[in-house]
Formats: structure tokens, sequence, C-alpha cells
């Protein structure tokens, strides 16, 4: 607590008490063994820039904490076998339903234990919040740019890590065997038949028997509280490892540079913040979980095959799949000649899946290759200073929100008075189009907000102070910036397409020329940045 | 490392990263501009001060707050303990569980924020609160260490051969892309040794089946059925199965509805599929599987409440909207001589979601 | 029918936050409503016995309020079908949840503040029932509440859930029509909508579903209205769709001014 230029520490001058005598000597002891003084020298002070948005990230692991917390409690009670029992719990309008024991469990967990139903809340919630918060982070990370080199590899592992919570989740939403999950299932059922020659196999395997079968759970069970787990804590600790590797980026401001980190040591600044970040997110979960019902699997009852529920829905991040199969038009099933079906009502929807989430892993490796730019960089981009970077995520957006929105078009139907038919003609438009014009608008918005930026920087800015000069002309004072202030403003890399050149046997490739058309279009419009000559021949 | 603002100047630094960058491929040239005259960074601003750092009142203040917080935390511990025991789930009383949940709940969530905004306080108040400065360095291991690390392969490669005994080599390679084989075989007996593909053309329902309510099983009278009912029905005798009960519905069940004959449009190959204007269709949807069963009396209009797939009941469950790709299955019905409706045969394709052997 | 009954159960309904207060509430009013209900309901069956002033009564409101779409003798015009042979159910089904008289064509009639009185639409429910034998007024006791939840809970997922939602939250169907939430609606207008199946609605006659059946299913339904989900506030009951938009918008909102808070530097 230093917080006078000689901090008071007496403690540490006279001799020390008791306290810090066993702190040194247990110190020495784990030292001596683990080597430990080694660590904490390399990691100790390290520094960590702040910035609201690099703590996304956080709220994503720290929402994976409370998720194996909460479902560490869980598995105490949790029993997935699909044996058939009847309900002799306390909820009245299930007393005497026959169901499966997992259900049952979820039931009793929900009803009969103290903290149960709360725990299970709180797992559910901080579920969907840990995908919420991936997902964010991801946007963070793309539209500043850091994903570029040496960054690559840690993207990919991120983007490995949102599929794990993705599948982390659907097992987990599986688990209860309600009448919601259990649709949920046979949607997967559905579309892994339509897999072209094994299709059908594999929904036997995996289902052990004809859908619904006796095995599903169990397996789905195993794959949700060991397999995926163990791979997603390797995958996260591989992502911190290559952040500390690579050190944080930080966004540009008056002496940060493309060579340095500053910001906040983590010991003991970041750590508290860190930590104490923790029991905030932890903190918002519970409170969430205590007022706010999350899958009343009691409303649903025990799966069936016959009867199904208004607003059958996926949690929010299978959405975009859901609603990939709800914009399909009708009747694609093909017949080939030698009497195979190709369903590709569900293949198509499934293949642009795919197409999609690849995109998203492979991106950073695309734009290195346009922009030839072999630099690391350290210094998160302002989303405005790469319009076509901007706009492409802008375009993966819409297309995904498209998407998403689909998902729930009946209830956006009921809730806006639209025809169910209407919402769907629309988004299936919006699909189409959408990324492109959100593509055009975003470009404009970042080349017109960086001529902004260069007009501030030049000429200050507008301090709506009206002055008449002695000849009588009327002119507007503009307030110029600091030095500090207009860093901001200019402290970016202004890029030129590549230009097609022969290779070492004088030819021109054709990737060459695909290269350097692509380099063009992403860097044909852009404003460059405001030089020192500039700025002193505004000044005289 | 050094305090940001106490630290030298570290001036521009920016063109520095173009410089080092590597130029084997000409092909490639660096894509950034750097101007000569690039504004220069103007290093680190004045800091400015903290009230805690000039104030000691203040800063007394704020220690007395986070302590406040810390211990308000231990309070919200004890509250959850004393929920948990005062406020317990009574039998036969859902309104106990919603308080139970609530207590426990608000309890814990004060215990952890206050301890989370006690330390971030304390942190952004009381810690240290100057930046501090780190030198990055390129991610690239020194070019010794790089040489070192190509000499160590080499040298690997030199005293075990790998190169140079090509045959030893591919064949270790053969055997390691062979030993995960068995894995895969062994995942064979996920399922027993049946042929789904058998399994998936066939269903419960056989000539002479009757038709059962759903879930009671009570069999059906065709004068039951008035017009604009719609019935779910499953076949007699599931609801009684041992085993396989779940799988037999999930491919039996079906919607029995009743249209006014002047607005039923048969194919004529099918006509005799339905009884006086009563009709039974599969109700797994042909596009992934849901029950499709929002039944509309007035346009016949037949509803999947996941996909939002809609068939035309009047005119054989085509597929008016939505990603369905089939029409539903219809199953064909007549009356026994009890007047029950019972099933003239089982269906005559497969119901469901579109699987590769479908047709054959 | 108890003209209170239905604006107050919808008024305590069970997204009420102040769950035991709103219990205590509900459970109050359910009783009184339902006391008015059974007083009300043996009015109807008198009626059917004698009256032929009631009905008489009933074709002059008839005449002037439904005739113009219905046709003079119920006979159906363009505009309206024939009721003849709706029976009384349908008259109190659908005058009593304000669905008629119809404000304007839509895709479906809307419910509206109820415009006649209850012995009015019991006048006109005698006169349709005049007309033809149609479906009647239940007696008190299909429609009382007091059946197996748990039978109800499981019919009404198999029969109505598709449409209603589990829950009762309602659903969307085709070309801008609507299943509506069943919360606060009256048992007797339940019943009526199974019996009679309104617009797009599919009958479930008794023949499909007894009257102890219908009754079951009320008594769930009643049980969803009279407990407070158990887990707090319910979100509408829609399902994963409000839970991801609460999450992102509060929770994860929530966070993110957190965060800026934590990275803000002190004054």
């Amino acid at each position: 607590m230093s917080t006078t230029a000689t901090p008071p520490t007496p403690s540490a001058e006279t001799a020390p008490g008791r306290g810090m005598r066993f702190t040194g000597w247990a110190a020495n002891y784990v030292d001596e063994r683990t080597s430990a003084s080694t660590a904490v020298k390399a990691l100790g002070r390290k520094i960590f820039p702040d910035h609201w948005s690099f703590m996304l990230g956080e709220v994503a692991l720290y929402s994976f904490v409370v998720i194996l917390l909460s479902g560490t409690f869980l598995t105490f009670f949790f029993d997935p076998s699909m044996t058939e029992v009847e309900y002799s719990g306390s909820y009245v309008p299930l007393q005497g339903i026959p169901m499966s024991v997992a259900y049952h469990s979820s039931l009793d967990i929900s009803f009969e234990i103290r903290g149960g139903l709360l725990m299970r809340q709180v797992h559910h919630w901080a579920a969907l919040l840990f995908v919420a918060a991936i997902g964010l982070h991801m946007l963070r990370v793309f539209f500043t740019g850091a994903f570029r080199k040496p960054r690559e590899f840690n993207w990919v592992v991120g983007f490995l890590l949102f599929v794990m919570a993705m599948a982390l989740g659907f097992t987990g939403y599986s688990l209860p065997d309600d009448l919601l999950s259990g649709n949920g299932l046979r949607i997967i059922d559905g579309m892994i038949k339509a897999v072209p020659v094994a299709g059908a196999w594999i929904s036997y395997l995996l289902f052990g028997d004809e859908f619904p079968g006796t095995d599903i759970i169990p397996r789905l069970y195993v794959l949700h509280i060991m397999l995926l787990p163990a791979i997603t804590i390797a995958l996260i600790g591989i992502h911190l490892v290559l952040m500390v590797v690579n050190k944080h980026t930080q966004f540009a401001a008056p002496g940060r540079t493309n060579d340095n980190v500053v910001g906040s040591p983590i010991l003991p600044g970041f750590a508290a913040k860190a930590a104490g970040f923790f029991f905030l997110v932890f903190g918002v979960i519970v409170l969430i979980a205590s007022f706010f019902t999350i899958n009343p699997i009691w409303n649903y009852g025990p799966y069936d095959p016959s009867p199904v529920s208004a607003g059958t829905q996926p949690d929010w991040y299978i959405g975009f799949a859901d609603g990939a199969l709800r914009l399909i038009p009708s009747n694609l099933d093909v017949v080939d000649p030698f009497g195979f079906t190709w369903a590709f009502g569900v293949l198509i929807p499934l293949v642009g899946l795919v197409v999609f989430l690849a995109a998203v892993a492979l991106y950073p490796f695309f734009e290195a290759w346009v922009t030839g730019d072999r630099r690391e960089h350290h210094i998160a981009e302002r989303p405005r200073n790469a319009p076509t970077r901007t706009a492409i995520g802008a375009a993966g957006i819409t297309f995904y929100a498209a998407l998403w929105a689909a998902a729930s078009s009946d209830l956006i139907a009921t809730h806006f008075r639209l025809t169910i038919e209407g919402v769907i003609l629309a988004l299936q438009i919006a699909t189409v189009f959408g990324p492109f014009l959100a593509y055009f608008i975003t470009k404009r918005v970042c080349l017109a907000l960086q001529r902004k930026d260069r007009e501030i920087a030049l000429h200050g800015f507008e301090s709506g102070r009206i002055v008449r000069l002695p000849g009588g002309e009327y002119i507007e004072v503009h307030e110029q910036l600091d030095d500090f202030e207009r860093w901001k403003l200019v402290s970016f890399d202004e890029y030129q397409p590549i230009m097609v050149r022969p290779n070492d046997q004088g030819k021109i490739t054709v990737s060459q020329r695909l290269r350097a058309s692509l380099s063009r279009w992403f860097f044909e419009d852009r404003i460059a940045p405001v030089t020192q000559n500039e700025l002193e021949s505004q000044k005289h | 490392m050094a305090d940001a603002h106490d630290g030298p100047d570290h001036g521009d630094n920016a063109g520095t990263a173009v410089a080092r960058q590597d130029s084997h491929d000409a092909a490639a040239p660096p894509a950034a501009v750097v101007r000569a005259d690039r504004i220069p960074n103007p290093g680190f601003p004045p800091e400015r001060l903290r009230v805690t750092d000039l104030d000691p009142k203040k800063a007394r203040q704020a220690e007395r707050t986070i302590t406040v917080l810390f211990f308000l935390s231990v309070l919200g511990s004890v509250l959850a303990v004393a929920a948990y025991i005062l406020f317990p789930i009574e039998e036969g009383d859902p309104s106990t569980i919603r308080l139970n949940n609530m207590l426990i709940g608000v309890g814990i969530t004060l215990g952890l924020l206050g301890i989370g905004i006690g330390a971030v306080h304390w942190s952004k108040t009381l810690m240290h609160g100057h930046e501090l400065v780190e030198e990055r360095h390129p991610t690239r291991g020194s070019d010794e260490s790089r040489e070192r690390a190509v000499e160590i392969f080499r040298e690997a490669n030199a005293e075990s051969g790998f190169t140079r005994r090509s045959l030893v080599r591919n064949s270790l390679i053969g055997a390691l892309i062979a030993t995960p084989i068995p894995a895969i075989a062994l995942f064979r007996d996920l399922a027993p040794a049946e042929d789904p593909i058998a399994l998936l053309k066939h269903t419960m329902w056989e000539t002479g089946t009757r038709l059962a309510r759903d879930p009671s099983g009570t069999p059906i009278k065709a004068s039951e059925v008035t017009i604009g009912s719609a019935f779910h029905v499953i076949p007699e005798g599931l609801a009684e199965l041992e085993s396989h009960r779940l799988e037999e519905k999930a491919k039996a069940a079906v919607l029995l509805m009743r249209l006014p004959l002047d607005e039923l449009n048969e194919d004529p190959a099918k006509a005799d599929w339905s009884y006086d204007g009563i009709v039974a269709y599969s109700k797994i949807c042909t596009h992934v599987g849901c029950p499709v069963a929002l039944y509309e009396q007035q346009t016949h209009h037949l509803l999947c409440p996941c996909h939002q797939s809609q068939f035309d009941v009047a005119n054989h469950c085509e597929v008016i909207f939505g990603p369905a790709a089939r029409p539903l299955p219809q199953l064909p019905i007549t009356v026994d001589e009890e007047g029950y409706l019972v099933a003239k045969s089982d269906f005559t394709e497969p119901v469901g979601p579109s699987f590769w052997e479908r047709q054959l | 029918m108890a003209p209170t009954s239905p604006a107050s159960a919808r008024r305590a309904g069970r997204r009420s936050p102040l769950a035991t207060a709103a219990l205590l509430v509900v459970g109050l009013l359910a009783t009184g409503g339902a006391y008015a209900l059974a007083t009300t309901t043996t009015a109807t069956a008198e009626t059917t016995v004698a009256s032929a002033q009631l009905i008489d009564e009933g074709g002059k409101l008839f005449a002037a309020n439904c005739a113009s779409c219905h046709g003079l003798d119920a006979e159906g015009t363009a505009a309206g079908p024939t009721l003849i042979g709706a029976g009384a159910l349908a008259v109190d089904f659908q005058v009593g949840t304000g669905r008629m008289p119809m404000a304007a064509s839509g895709p479906q009639a809307e419910v509206k503040p109820v415009q006649f009185t209850q012995e009015q639409i019991d006048a006109m429910a005698a006169w349709v029932a005049d007309l033809a034998p149609g479906p009647a007024v239940p007696a008190d006791r299909y429609i009382a509440g007091d059946g197996d939840a748990a039978i109800g809970a499981e019919l009404f997922r198999i029969n109505c859930a598709m449409c209603h939602n589990v829950a009762g939250a309602g659903g969307a169907l085709t070309e801008g029509k609507w299943a509506p939430g069943l919360a606060g609606v009256d048992p007797v207008h339940i019943y009526g909508a199974m019996v009679t199946g309104p617009q797009n609605m599919p009958v479930f006659s008794d023949l499909n579903l007894t009257p102890e059946e219908k009754n079951d299913i009320i008594t769930y339904l009643l049980y969803l209205e009279e407990n407070p989900p158990v887990g707090g506030w319910d979100l509408g009951s829609l399902g994963p769709v409000s839970e991801g938009l609460f999450i992102w918008i509060f929770g994860l909102g929530g966070l993110v001014a957190v965060t800026i808070w934590l990275t803000a530097k002190s004054n």
C-alpha cells in the first residue's frame, strides 16, 4: 500500500515479526523444492495493460471456473441413467409420471435439495455467460487486429475454446432429459442422419440404438463432465501461456510503442483487480441465479417423442445453427441415379456453418497473406484504421445475427405481430444480402471516421466560439490538440497494396495475381495518417 | 522495467519493427508505408495523481470503505448459511423453494460482491497507481538459440539415422498409422449388431393395429372423430411395451384429423387410405424429426414448431413452406368390424428425416 | 360468468415478483372468483330449463349486434360462419372473452374488453342454443380445477403445448395467427375453447378428452397460475430465447459496465 513517494514499511527494516518469519520460512521451504522464486521473478512484476475490453476474456475464464465449481456440486446429485422410473418427488404436476432417472434426479436437485436449484441456475446462467463472453472477447480481438503476428496461434486456440464451449453447452443442455432437450437431440439425430453415406450408422452408434435409445444421456454425460472439460482446461492453459509469452497488446497512447508494455504489474495491482473481478463475475452470476429462472425443466416434462412445445429453441449459442436450418427453402431432397438420398435441406446449412466457422478460424492467416505483413504487432488497432477488416467483421456479424434471429422467428412473429412466413423471408434476404450491405456501410463509416480524425489532428476541434476578424470575416475558432491528444489520432500505419512481381524464375503465378488483387481490395481505399510536414505547414 | 513517468522517453520506435523484418522473400515486399516525416511519439504524458495519493484523509476513508466491504462479505456468507437452515424446503409448498433459492443466493452474492468490490477498490485507490513500462522483445528465439536448436536436431538426426535409415523410418510411420485402427473398430459395439437401415424402414404399425389415444392407449372409434378434431395417436399396445417403448413411439406417432369431405383433396392412388374424411399422417417431421403437431382446423395446415415447416393436410400433406423436403408419410387406415380405426398396413415409406439409404 | 375473475387473475399473474403477497392475493381472488363462478354457472343451467323471455331478449341482442355478419337467422354470410349448432358454450367463449363482436377483420379474432354483461351473454347463448343443439356450458364440477394436475399436465403437453407452449405462454401459428397465452383465462373459457375449437384450434370433443380430463388440464393450468415459478422471475416462460437475450443484455452488459469501472483510473 504505497500511497506516498516513500512507502512506510517499518516491518521490512526492523526485526521481522513472527508472521513474517513464518512466511519467510515457508517461502524458503517451497522454493528449495520447486524453484518457485524463478517463476515469481519472471512473472510477479509482469506488466499488464489496462483497458476495459481486455477484461472480456477474464469474464469467460471466471465463468468457466464458476461452471466447474457449480458443476461439481451437481455431479454429486445427478444420475445420468435413462432407466425408467415413476416420479415420486414433491412437484405435484409430475407425480406418478414415468420418466428417466436422469430427469428425476434433475428434478430432485431442483425441488428436494436446499440450494440445489440455485446451483443448477448458477451453472446454466454461467454457461450462457461463458459462451457470450468468449464471443465478445473474440470480436474485440478481431476488430483491434490483436490476432496478427505473433498471435495467430492463440487466435486458433481461442477459436477451439469457442467450439468447446458450444459443445460443453450442448451436451449439458441435453442431460436433464426433459422434453426441450430431447427434442434438441432429436434435431441433432435428424441432422446426423442427413450426412451422406454414413449418417444413419453414425446416429445408430451414437445413440446406441434407434433414437432415442437408453445410452445417449450417459454418453453425453461422460463427454460433458470429463472429456470436454479436460480438453477445455488444456486449451485454456495453452491460451494463457501463449498470452504470457506474447505479452498482451495495448492501445496506442503517448509513450506506448510496439516495443514496450505499459500498465500495472501483476503483483499487486493487477492481481488484486483480477482476483476481485473473479468475485464480481461470480457474484453477478449468483445474483442472476437467485432472482431469475433458467430452464424450468419441470414445465417441459420428461422426454417423450410425441409432444413438443411451442417456442422450442436451443440455448442462444446454438441458435445460429438452428436458424440456418429454418431458413433453407422447401423440397431440397435429391435422389441420385444410384438411389441414394442427398438431404440438401440439411446439408447446405451444415456445410455453410462449417465453412463460416473455418473462415473465422483461418482469418488471421488469410489477412497475413493478403497484406504481406510479417512484422510483429503489439499495438491494438482502432477498428476504423483497418476499414476493410472492420467491414469484413461487420459482414460476418450480420450473417451470424440473421441466422441467430431466424432461430427465434416464431417469437419475433408473435411479439411484433408479424407472420412467420414474412419473418423468414426477411431473414433469408438479410442472410444473403445483409453482409454485403453491412460491408459497404461499415467501410464507408470507417473511412469517414478516419477523415474526421485527420481533420481534428490537423485543425483541432470546433470550439463553438465564433470570432469576427478585423476585416469583418467571421470564423469559428478551432481548438488545437496537444501532442498527447493528437498521438491517438495519428499513430497508425498506412498500407499500400502489394505489387505483382515476378518470382525467381521470372514468372508471375496465379496465386500472386490473386494475392495482389486481394491486397488492392484491402488497401485501395485508405486515408493516410497526418505527417509532421502537414502538421508544420498547418501551424504556420 | 521502469516507471513510465520517471523513465526515459521511449520516443518513436514505431518504425524499427519494419526494419527488423526479415526480407528473404522478394516477392512479398513490406506492405506498410513508413513515412520519414511521421509525427513522433510524444512520450508519456504527465501523471495525474489520485485523491488518495494527495490527501491522506481520503486514503484513510478508502481504507475504511474497503474494510466495511470485506465485513459485509463475511455477513453475506453468514446470511447464506442462516437462510439454508432457517428457510428449508417444505414438502408441498413450492414457494419455500423460491424463498430458499433467493435467500441463499442473496447471501452468497453479498459474500462474493463484498470481496470483489473491496479488492478492486483497494487496487484502484490505495495500491501503487503509477503505470510501469516493460520492454518487449521479438517473440522469436535469439539467433544463438535458434542455431543451437538446429544443431541439436542435426546431431539427433545423425545419431539416430532418422533420414538415412529410411526403411526404418517409413515402417515406423506405417505402424503408427495402423495402431489407432483397432480403436476405431472397438467403437462398433456402441450399438447392437443389427442393421439400422432395416429398423428405420419399419414401424410398429401392422395391418389391423388399432389407432389408440396418446398417452392412455385406448382405441379410437371412427365415430368419435368429429369434424375439426385432431387426435394424437399411438398404435394400440405401445403403452404396454416392455422395452423400446420410446424408440417405437418415436417412429409410430401419428396425428389423426377429420376434414369435411369436400375440402379433402386426395391422391387417387391413395383414395382408400382415408376413412370418411379421417386421415392419419406421421407426426414425425420429414425435416429433422420434430413432432409436427400444430393443426389448424380451418386452413388444414400443419406447422412444425421447431423449424416452421408447413404441410397442407387437405393436399396429402405436401410441403407448402419451410425447410422440410417431403410430404409427411400417410398411414393407410380403415375401420374394423367394431367400428375402431385400424391401420391397413405399416407406412409405405420410412418416416422422419431423410437418410442416405432411404430410397433403397 | 363472474366478471371480476379473469381480470383479477391476470392482474395477479404468475409473473409477479412479489411472490408471497401475490400468491395470497391470487389464492383469495381465485377462491372468491370460483365461488362467484359457481353461482353464475348455476344460473346458466337454470336458464336452459326455462325462460322464453331470455331467449327472446337474446334474439334481440343478436339481431342488433351479430346479425350483420352471421345473418338474421344465424345462417351465416360471407363475413361470418353460421351459428346453427354452435351451441351456448361457443357464444359464451367468443363473447365472454371479447373476441366477438369482431372489431376488424384480421388473421384471427382478438381478445378485447368484453362488450356485454354476463346476463346479456347468457341471453344470446340461450338464443343460439335454441336454434339447434350444440355444446352447452359445462357443469361446475368440470371447471372446478380440482382434478389430477399430473394427468392434466401430461395431456396438456401432448394435446396443447405444441401451440400454447408447455407453460401456457402461447406461440405462433401460420400466416400471422397465434395461439394465445393461457395465464388468467377463466376455466369456463378454457373448457369452451377445447370443446368448440374456436378459430383454427382443433376440436377436443368429449369423445377425445373426457370432461374429467378437461378438468385435469384446467387443474394443471390453475396450478401454474397459483404457484409462482420456483426459480424466481420466469422471463415470460419463453424458453432459451429470452434467457439468451437476458444474459447478453443484463449479464454481459452489466459485467462490461463493471470492467469499465474496474479499469478507469480512480479520482
